[in-house]
């Protein structure tokens, strides 16, 4: 007899792209004009400005045909002058996927809103992004250092000096 | 302190923090969290991380990719031969290499063998923290045949660095397929008594059943992937959803259950041994001849551009992230480690129960820390 009964198992079938990327660039736009659209290889890349990120990433999680519901990837990047944060979002429902990057030439007092409270992962995410690139957050529920500790400076970024360790490029 | 407010508060309503780790047995290495509790209950639970932060990603930023396959072994160390995978086919699509079958075969057969490995050391380590010590001898006496596979044909037993862009370090071992037919008959045998010894127990029910349940929702805006999210209901297996390496052409099923307890996050694990086990079967008698590895170019240098590659490990999705100027290093690389996300998730399925269920929560997140830390 066996001891374990799978309860549900499902197959494949119920997976459809909803939109492809020609369709999901038309449907951004139609939501947030004025956005720089590029089809990648892989995926959609929208680049936002900091002052229209929250409410695009909202309308993203909300709207109907999109729900973007899947944050899988949260990468803050030091780009020499800037410093930016690549979002990478899936809708489990319609199986599509858009990146969102964003960037501030702050380098003093980088702030970017929070997204925190639409995809609860980024909670995590952007405490690591703070940590190793010094990049802040508002609304962020609690900013503090991951990995290092208060006196370390912010290593990802490329005017990081090591002066003990041999990590140069 | 006010020391007199603590005398006069009545036993029932003190609260007070507790560390647990980061020496503690059952956080699996070096995680710390402070738990806050009143009496026996689990109040917060504030995951303290970093303790073996070993700065990878800054790391290869200053290294070639063939190296940089060497550090992946080093963060989800139980899940290594996959981790490399995944560097690899992100520098092979990056490139379009072409890959030839035998090489996706071999890589997949290693995958799964990597997957069975992976969840007999869960099981075993499970098992223990529930004080079922037989478990761990089980576990361990099992997961030696398939590291002395490895050993044999890879050189190293748990950081085995298999792979290399465009293919494999060297052929597989003649003893190979001879090795892995013999272990999955034995493995199948030894399997139901992993339910005998566990799986049906009545004290091992009471301590998984209903135990830090986790939503299909919860697991999806967390980001929580792998058995735990399936256990769950949220379907993520990337081996079905972007097939790569030789999962298109294997018939194996996803596992979902909808209860989303610690049991359901064991019984996936358990099922996901017996799918691992048929899809090497399917491959083990039909490796195609060929080259075991492409030749590439002696400096690997990727187009200028942003690169993602998922592959699905042990414990969930991992993403390789690499983005390139057009030289031999990557401008950035990150690494999305199921782990980190899995964790996040600790806080909220494990308040409210007692920090005894803790333990038993946190051994079926399965988490391996130096993937977190990174």
């Amino acid at each position: 007899m066996p001891l374990i009964t799978i309860n549900k198992t499902t197959d494949n079938s119920e997976i459809r792209l909803q939109m492809d990327k020609t369709q999901l660039g038309e449907f951004i736009k139609s939501i947030a004009a004025d956005l720089e659209i590029k089809e990648g290889k892989q995926y959609l890349e929208v680049t936002v400005p900091p002052s229209g990120l929250y409410q695009l990433a909202r309308q993203l999680r909300e709207k109907e045909e999109a729900q973007f519901d899947f944050l899988f990837c949260l990468t803050g990047v030091d780009y020499g002058v800037e410093l930016g944060v690549i979002y990478h979002l899936r809708s489990t429902i319609h199986n599509h996927s858009v990146v969102l990057k964003t960037q501030t030439s702050d380098r003093e007092n980088p702030l970017l809103d929070s997204v925190s409270d639409i995809w609860q992962t980024a909670d995590f995410h952007e405490r690591e992004v703070y940590d190793l690139l010094g990049i802040k957050f508002k609304n962020h529920p609690d900013l503090r250092r991951l990995f290092l500790d208060k006196s370390w400076g912010f290593p990802l970024r490329k005017d990081y000096v090591d002066d003990i360790n041999i990590v140069t490029k | 302190m006010e020391e007199e407010a603590i005398i006069t508060t009545p036993d029932e309503l003190q609260e007070y923090f507790i560390n647990m780790g980061p020496q503690h047995p059952s956080t699996h290495g070096v995680l710390r969290l402070l738990v806050s509790l009143k009496g026996e209950m689990v109040k917060n639970i504030e995951p303290h991380v970093g303790y073996i932060h070993s700065g990878i990603e800054k790391m290869c930023e200053s290294l070639t990719y063939p190296q940089i396959i060497h550090l992946t072994d080093r963060m989800d160390y139980i899940s290594a031969h996959i981790n490399n995978e995944a560097v690899c086919l992100n520098v092979e699509k990056a490139l379009e290499v072409d890959i030839p079958d035998r090489i996706k075969v071999i890589r997949t057969i290693m995958s799964e063998l990597t997957r069975i490995q992976s969840h007999q050391l869960w099981w075993a380590c499970f098992g223990m923290d529930l004080g079922g010590l037989t478990c761990f001898f089980y576990g361990l006496r099992d997961r030696e045949k398939i590291l002395d596979i490895f050993e044999e044909t890879c050189g190293g037993r748990m950081i085995v660095s298999y792979n290399c862009p465009g293919g494999l370090m060297y052929d597989i071992h003649p003893n190979f397929q001879k090795r892995v037919k013999d272990f999955i008959k034995y493995f199948r045998k030894i399997l139901p008594e992993y339910d005998q010894l566990l799986t049906g127990n009545v004290i091992f029910h009471e301590r998984s059943k209903g135990i830090g349940k986790l939503t299909k929702e919860d697991a999806i805006s967390f980001g929580v992937t792998g058995p735990t999210a399936r256990a769950s209901g949220f379907s993520c297996d990337v081996r079905k959803h972007e097939p790569y390496s030789a999962y298109d052409r294997v018939q194996f099923k996803e596992i979902l259950l909808s209860e989303g307890d610690t049991f359901s996050r064991y019984v996936v694990r358990i099922e996901e041994m017996w799918e691992s086990m048929n899809i090497i079967e399917q491959l083990i008698d039909n490796i195609p001849e060929g080259p075991f590895a492409v030749k590439m170019k002696p400096i690997i240098k990727l187009p200028e551009g942003t690169y993602y590659q998922r592959v699905e490990t042990a414990r969930g999705e991992l993403g390789v992230f690499v983005i390139s100027d057009g030289n031999k290093n990557p401008y950035r690389v990150k690494f999305r480690s199921p782990n980190f996300s899995n964790l996040s998730v600790l806080n909220h399925i494990a308040k409210g129960f007692k920090i005894a269920d803790l333990v038993a929560i946190g051994g079926s997140l399965d988490l391996i820390i130096p993937d977190i830390d990174r």
